[in-house]
């Protein structure tokens, strides 16, 4: 499709040196076999007008992270508890307007599109792909603008308790989360390689600082670590697909790159293949795809648990948004190369997440996991290489955002203080202590096991829908398989929180008779424990004796998390029961699909 | 004498997989630290080889952009890692063992 794009811009190029047409003419894509030159006339006028509009939410992100930096300098020290949060939800929700303007600004231009396809061509290119020709303005990067605009409200307003109960209340928290968020809006704006690169780079190094935050928890500053050296890994990985890829075609822009492609085909494309193939790894490891997974339990059982939930909404979404700019623009005519390598690695993170999340007793490292075959489905959506995939991820990334930073934010509370209590143990008997809690949390397990009424079976049925109608039959099969073994541990919990004695053990089937045996007289109660936690027999009644205790943490819901909850839960539901959601992501797709 | 630039595209790729092997093997956080910096260097000779082979300049510019963001990336991971090794004698990566499963 892009290669008809492509054709098309080269026969454009060429005319525009001789047509007085007023428009602006990307000088850059020139006819295939010619070399192509980066630089353009109007770059050489020194003049590169800059369309402050398509990257409205980030400049709104930035500036306010540096006014957030220069009004924490200015107040003395501790001054307003919570007015950091405040700040920077309300600076959220000036991106989140603004990412709604640029909605209804995109609508105008779409609107204005002249008739025949060399012009409405011409018209988009140079209304849509702006400053330098880096960013595209499209609705596939404001739909992942919106969501980090919504990710970062829920963020602070989930983060705030939790840094005023660890004693780690400051605002260098909320400039992190809005400097990373700025990274993952560029990301998914990116119109070239090296964009992408920066906007990657923007957002993993704040994600290290956050993943390192709680000072005093060894397991934080362990996490950081982990994170860094193996996103810097991943990064000098990424950065050499980049390198060869832009050797192989001669520019890291998606379009020129694609043009190239569709009118040259290559007579040695091995250093095409392996930077494709090292871009692929590259991006594996930030969404955590199997097998480039290894970081994703460490880091998520060691982060502050608000910032976790923040990695996996905002990280993963990002890291798709990229793979889907690089496949499905920029490699768009390299389809039969990377679909079956992306078709083994949905196959892997599908079956690896959901069983080794079964064999979890730590409710964060469930989660991760969990989170891992949750990406599985979206590598599902992305195989397909169709509109429909490509909607059906957007929609998946979109409404994953909601369920999981609302089940990190029902964790940190049930956690305690210092993430005293992060085992299965913890959500024992939930329901009887904090009946709405519990109902929440029962609906973001449900959407996340993909129950139907919730946004979570929406979001598999769409991208399922998308494999099938390419025919990955054996796909989707696996798919649901995945589904089906992932329900297991998502009931678990539910089981856990709900059930009284008795029916939680013949819930669990993790339950292992001797360990129970070893439980002594809480035996019906401790079994459960006891099997989701293997105990030596011979300390067995103590440690069952232990876990057995009521947690003695401090539940108390605080009103931003409370609201931060109802808006997640309300989502979930409203958004599966009929949702205009997937009308959005399939208008996202306008510039991927030209045919 | 002229090098082929295929030569430089072999040493770039030798130097890359002595980043990569050294970050896999390594114990030392801090030498790991420089088999990163080792991989993202070879990554720039490979920009500027291809630059100069399809003589443009956009190669070389994406140098200066990853020189930057090494920077930055080497500022953040130090502080990390001072953080982390501030009260323990040596620096190893043996010592990160609280997390597992």
């Amino acid at each position: 499709m892009i290669g008809l794009l492509a054709d098309v811009v080269g026969r454009v190029s060429d005319q525009a040196t001789t047509s007085t047409t007023t428009i602006p003419v990307p000088c850059s894509i020139s006819s295939g076999g010619a070399k192509i030159t980066s630089v353009c006339s109007d770059t050489n006028s020194l003049h590169i007008s800059v369309a402050y509009r398509s990257i409205l939410p980030v400049l709104v992100l930035v500036i306010g992270a540096l006014a957030l930096l220069a009004i924490s300098a200015v107040l003395p020290k501790r001054s307003r508890p919570g007015l950091y949060a405040l700040l920077t939800v309300a600076i959220g929700g000036l991106a989140l307007i603004a990412s709604v303007w640029q909605w209804s600004d995109i609508g105008n231009i779409n609107a204005h599109v002249p008739a025949g396809a060399q012009a409405a061509l011409n018209y988009r290119l140079a209304h849509q792909l702006t400053i330098g020709q880096q960013v595209f303005y499209d609705r596939f990067s404001v739909l992942f603008m919106a969501l980090v605009s919504v990710a970062t409200i829920l963020g602070a307003m989930t983060t705030d308790s939790y840094l005023r109960r660890e004693g780690l209340d400051g605002v260098e928290a909320y400039v992190l989360m809005l400097m990373a968020g700025t990274g993952a809006m560029l990301m998914a704006a990116s119109a070239g390689l090296i964009m992408l690169f920066l906007g990657l780079e923007i957002m993993s190094i704040s994600l290290y600082v956050m993943a390192a935050y709680h000072r005093r928890r060894t397991q934080s500053g362990e996490a950081g670590l982990k994170y860094f050296v193996l996103g810097a890994f991943s990064s000098a990985i990424f950065l050499y697909g980049v390198a060869l890829v832009y050797g192989a075609t001669g520019s890291t822009q998606f379009l020129e790159m694609a043009n190239f492609l569709g009118a040259n085909s290559l007579s040695h494309n091995g250093i095409l293949l392996a930077g494709m193939a090292l871009l692929i790894v590259g991006l594996g490891f930030k969404v955590a795809a199997v097998p480039f997974h290894f970081w994703t339990p460490d880091v998520y059982q060691g982060s502050p648990t608000p910032f976790a939930g923040y990695m996996a909404a905002v990280a993963k979404a990002a890291g798709f948004a990229g793979l889907l700019r690089v496949l499905d623009m920029g490699l768009s005519t390299q389809q039969a190369n990377w679909r079956p390598a992306i078709w083994l690695m949905a196959v892997l993170t599908l079956l690896v997440g959901s069983v080794m999340a079964i064999a979890q007793r730590d409710l964060k490292r469930m989660l991760a996991y969990s989170s891992i075959s949750q990406a599985g489905y979206v590598l599902v959506g992305l195989q397909a290489a169709s509109s429909t995939g490509t909607a059906g991820a957007l929609f998946y990334l979109f409404t994953y955002t909601f369920i999981i930073m609302g089940t990190f934010a029902i964790i940190s509370i049930i956690q305690g203080r210092g993430e005293a209590r992060n085992d299965l143990g913890a959500v024992r008997g939930l329901a009887k202590r904090r009946p709405l809690l519990a109902a929440v949390l029962l609906v973001f397990l449900l959407a996340q096991a993909g129950v139907p009424f919730t946004t979570g079976f929406l979001a598999k049925f769409y991208v399922i829908q998308a494999a099938v109608q390419s025919g990955q039959y054996v796909l989707a099969i696996i798919a649901m398989l995945s589904a089906a073994i992932a329900a297991f541990f998502y009931l678990r919990v539910a089981l856990l929180m709900y059930g009284t004695e008795g029916e939680a053990v013949a819930g669990a089937p993790g339950v292992s008779g001797g360990a129970g045996v070893s439980g002594g007289a809480g035996a019906g109660d401790g079994s459960i424990l006891a099997g989701l936690q293997p105990i030596p027999s011979l300390d067995g009644a103590t440690a069952t004796a232990t876990l057995l205790d009521p947690p003695a943490v401090d539940e108390k819901v605080r009103l931003p998390v409370a609201v931060a909850l109802g808006i997640c839960a309300a989502f979930t539901i409203a958004a599966g029961l009929s949702s205009p959601m997937i009308d959005f992501a399939r208008h996202a797709t306008t510039l991927f699909n030209l045919k | 004498m002229t090098v082929p630039g295929a030569w430089y595209l072999v040493l770039a790729a030798v130097l890359f997989g002595l980043g990569a092997t050294g970050l896999l093997i390594r114990r030392n956080v801090l030498v790991m630290f420089m088999c990163v910096e080792l991989m993202l260097n070879a990554v720039n000779l490979t920009f500027v080889t291809f630059a100069r082979l399809l003589d443009d300049v956009g190669g070389q510019v994406s140098v200066l952009f990853v020189l930057v963001v090494a920077a930055a990336e080497v500022v953040v991971g130090l502080a990390i890692i001072v953080a982390m090794f501030r009260r323990r004698a040596a620096a190893t990566a043996d010592d990160i063992h609280v997390l597992r499963g």
